[in-house]
This record gives structure tokens, sequence and C-alpha cells, in this order.
């Protein structure tokens, strides 16, 4: 087939605004405010590290806080008879296809000083607790977002693990904590990786579900870029070094997660 | 099967609690009489008639329906052509326009946001005028569309065999009469879902919008801003909405499907 030139109008449109933009966040980043090398941006961010630091300790414990709940969910999924499987499926599904913000806003409104859950604690004489505006607050939005992610890929691995290989280990003598360490995990280890970072990538780069559940005073890296590209801060330098950072961050976490996956493969050789 | 044992049962009772509470706390409080957020005091569909009365989240609505249809026919048009020329490349031409295709889809959304933005800020300095709006939109959109339309189109192109289209051609088809009788049919099952997943995507998407729209308000951006105003009922009758019509959509193509499978199953 001739037709290599129907792909054109699209390579265009991909030169201009998938690669070009993202060379131009590069040169920002090593750039002054007059378009003069420098790399007093990059070496700027160290005042920011603490949000850095908090930016990744929140989305890592939201994503293992995902993991530990998704997983025996997504075995239970699986082993569930095939149409079972499809309305649970849907059902997991559908809060995702409500904008997050909407699913944001009412855990908002649940966890205020006079929220619904700190009234049911009324009832028993306990709290008002302090919930909202609290680094709890944001890893549980991130918790209640994403968990879809994590149990989808996980839920389609699991599918394919025979109930009869689960059997034969039993039957050779391993006991449930084996059965899951030596059979289980090992057999789904790409969905976990995949899951792991369908989370962990929206997590660290939020900056509405920590306004929103975290107050002003639990900013993340998504804030500290929203700030200097819409807000007061105004700095697009700075907030293109931000950026670049936070690029390098979720590259990082993919090739890890990556490498877990392949030695697992060889291990399994 | 075995039965499901007593932990699975509580442990997925609790998890889809976990889910659906909050949703179901904003229906009922879409119902509310006073602003309280915790304490129902009465019956009324007040809140929901002043939705329909409130411009700023009826125009939203408006230009979030344009744009989705828009870039998704854009986005679907470009990556259907896309995909059909790049399965005809050499591999390693392939395999770049490839990776940087997948930029978008593994980059966080903040990151595309920003760099359109400073793509538009500077294309703004050189040109000067007014860039930001409508059209700033559309083109973010169509591109973190089209990956989503090549990623699915391709694949159904592999699938294809080849001498089909060279059968058409050799039976006295020109190439154009052989892509619309025979290609396009064949992708056609791709194209359409490609189709549906840029409009849900493009009708979702905050984040890259909010750095692209200028002062232009998509349905995202003015929920965004009435979160912000914290007491208003209005959004828990938007949720409200938003869930009951996402709800019949999927049942509806659930019962289409089901359809579809008992007529194979009495077929065979």
């Amino acid at each position: 087939m001739k037709s290599k030139p129907c792909a054109y109008p699209y390579l265009v449109w991909m030169v201009i605004f998938i690669a070009a933009p993202l060379l131009m966040v590069l040169y920002f980043a090593f750039t002054d405010k007059a378009g003069n090398f420098t790399l007093a941006n990059l070496s700027g961010l160290g005042q920011y590290s603490a949000v850095f630091v908090r930016s990744i300790l929140l989305a890592a414990i939201a994503t293992v806080i995902c993991l530990v709940l998704a997983y025996p969910l997504s075995y239970m999924l699986s082993r569930l008879h095939a149409s079972k499987q499809r309305i649970m499926l849907m059902l997991i599904m559908l809060p995702m296809w409500m904008n997050f913000l909407l699913r944001t806003y009412a855990w908002m409104t649940l966890l205020e000083k006079n929220g619904l859950i700190n009234r049911f604690f009324g009832l028993f004489g306990l709290g008002p607790f302090q919930m909202i505006n609290t680094q709890g607050a944001v890893v549980l939005g991130m918790v209640y977002n994403y968990l879809p992610y994590m149990i989808l890929p996980l839920y389609t691995i699991m599918v394919k693990i025979d109930n009869s290989v689960i059997e034969a280990a039993q039957d050779l003598g391993a006991g449930l904590i084996g059965t899951v360490t030596k059979v289980l995990i090992p057999l789904s280890m790409p969905g976990i990786t995949t899951g792991i970072t369908m989370v962990f990538v929206p997590s660290i780069s939020t900056f509405i579900i920590s306004r929103m559940l975290g107050g002003g005073s639990n900013l993340l890296i998504g804030d500290l870029i929203e700030l200097q590209f819409l807000g007061n801060s105004y700095n697009y330098n700075l907030g293109s070094a931000m950026s670049l950072v936070l690029m390098v961050i979720v590259l990082l976490c993919m090739s890890l997660t990556n490498q877990l996956d392949s030695e697992e493969k060889e291990g399994m050789l | 099967m075995k039965k499901m044992s007593v932990f699975s049962k509580i442990y997925l009772a609790v998890f889809f609690s976990f889910m659906y509470i909050p949703i179901a706390v904003m229906i009922v409080f879409s119902f509310n009489e006073s602003k309280s957020r915790s304490v129902f005091t009465g019956f009324t569909l007040d809140w929901y008639k002043s939705l329909f009365r409130n411009e700023m989240i009826l125009s939203a609505l408006g230009i979030s329906l344009v744009l989705a249809f828009g870039s998704a026919i854009v986005a679907t048009v470009i990556g259907t052509l896309a995909s059909i020329g790049i399965n005809s490349m050499r591999k390693t031409t392939r395999g770049i326009i490839m990776n940087i295709s997948y930029m978008p889809v593994i980059n966080p959304e903040i990151i595309t946001g920003v760099s359109l933005m400073l793509l538009f800020v500077v294309a703004k300095t050189a040109m000067g005028g007014k860039i930001f709006g409508m059209s700033t939109l559309l083109i973010a959109h169509i591109t973190f569309n089209l990956p989503y339309v090549i990623f699915n189109v391709t694949p159904k192109l592999k699938q294809m065999d080849v001498k089909m289209y060279e059968a058409a051609l050799d039976l006295g088809c020109n190439p154009r009469q052989a892509f619309f009788k025979v290609v396009l049919p064949e992708i056609m099952p791709a194209v359409v879902s490609s189709f549906l997943i840029c409009l849900t995507y493009s009708i979702d998407d905050f984040i890259i919008s909010y750095f692209a729209s200028g002062t232009v308000q998509t349905l995202p951006i003015a929920i965004y801003s009435m979160t912000r105003k914290k007491v208003s009922p209005e959004i828990n009758a938007l949720s409200t909405i938003m869930f009951v019509v996402i709800l019949s959509v999927i049942l509806l193509i659930n019962a289409k499907d089901s359809q579809s499978q008992k007529k194979k199953k009495t077929r065979a």
C-alpha cells in the first residue's frame, strides 16, 4: 500500500503540538526571563525540596494502600462467575466516569468539621476530628480517585491465572502465604507494575486533590507548577524546571517498575 | 465454582460502600431544602431549578459538547489516516513515531497542559493578539486525543489482510474506492470506539483544559469554580444528573451487548 502520505498531517501535528511543547519546557527550564542560559531555575528548586519529598511520600503511600486494597479484591473478582464479574466491573468503573472534581468535592463535604462523618462520631460522643485539610485527607482523595486504576490491570492479569495452578500449589503443601508469595504474586507481577505506575503518576502530579482536601498547607509539586503558570508566582522558567523534575521522577518510577517486571521474568525462567 | 467465603463478601461490601457512599450522600443532599451539607431539613427540587437557570453552567456545557465533538471528529480523522500511513512505514520510523505519540499518554497531564500553554504563550508573543480560547482548547484536546485513536486503530489495521486491499485493486477499484469499500469497513469498529473514547476524554478533561483555556469555561472548569465557592448545593444536583446520565448510558450499552450475545448464542 502506498499510503505513507496519509500520515503527514499527523506528523506535522505531532511535531508542532507534542514534540515542540516538550522541547519548550526544556528551553524555559534552562533559561532566565531574558532568554539567557542559566542553571538558576534548577538549583533554585532546593528550597522546595520539602514539597517534592511530601509529594513523593504521599503518592507512594496512596499507591501502597491502593495495591493492598485492590489485590485481594481483584483476586476475589477473578474467581467469581463470569456474569457476576461483568456486573462488578461495571460497578467499579461507574464512579470513574464521574468527573474527579465532583468525586473529590463529595469527600470535601463528608470530611468537614461539621460534616457527616464527624456528626456520626458525635452520636457516640466522639470528636469532632480534624479530618479535612490534613495529609491523610489528601491520601484518601488519591486512593478514592485512583483505586480503579489499580484494580483493572490486576484483575485483567488475574483472570488469566488458572484455578488449577493455585490448587496445585496447595496440593504440594504450600500454605496461604506460600501460595500468595510464591505463585500468585509472581504470576500477577505485570499487573502489579502497571497498577503501580497508573496510580503513582497521577497521584504525584495532582494539584486539585491536594488543594480541595489538603487546604493551603499541604502543597504538592502540581500545586507549585500551577502557581508558576497561572497563580500569583508567575514564573514560567521556574515552573518549567519543576515540570522537568516531575518528568524525571515519573520516568524513574517507570523504569524501576519495569525492572521489577523483567527481574521477575528472569527469576521464573 | 466454590462459594464465596464470608470474608470476601464482607470485603466486597465494605469496598463498594467506600466507593458509593460519597456519591449517595451527594444525591441525597441534592434534594435538601437548606444549604447545609450534613443536616437534611426537607425535600426540594429548587437546586435543580436553579441549576437549569444557571447560565454559567449551561454555556459551559455547550462549550464542552462543541469541544468534545469537534476534537473527537478531527482527532479520529487525522488519527485514522495516520494509522494507515504509519502501518506502511518501515519499522524504525514507525517505532520513533509511536514513541513520540506515547509522550502525552505517559506524561502526567499537568506536563502536557503546561507544555502546550508554553507553546501558546510563545505563539502569542510572536503573533500578538488574543490566542487563548476555543482555538487553543480545540488544539489541546485534539492533541491528547490523537494518540488514543492511533493506539486503537493501528492494531486493527495490522490484523487486516493486505491481500484484501490488493484484491479490491485487482478487481477494478481505484485506491480511493478500495479504501472506502474494503479498508474502512474492516477497521470501522476501532474507528468508532476511538471516537467514543475521544468524546469521553474530552468531556471529562480538566487539567489540560485548565492550562489551555484562557477565560473560556468548559464544564469541568465551571465545576471547579463552583467547588471553590464552597456552599452551592447546585453542584450536588449537577452530580446527580451526571450520575444518572452515565448510569443509563452504561446500562443501555450493557443491555445491547447482552442482546447481541444472546443472538449469537441462538445462531450458534
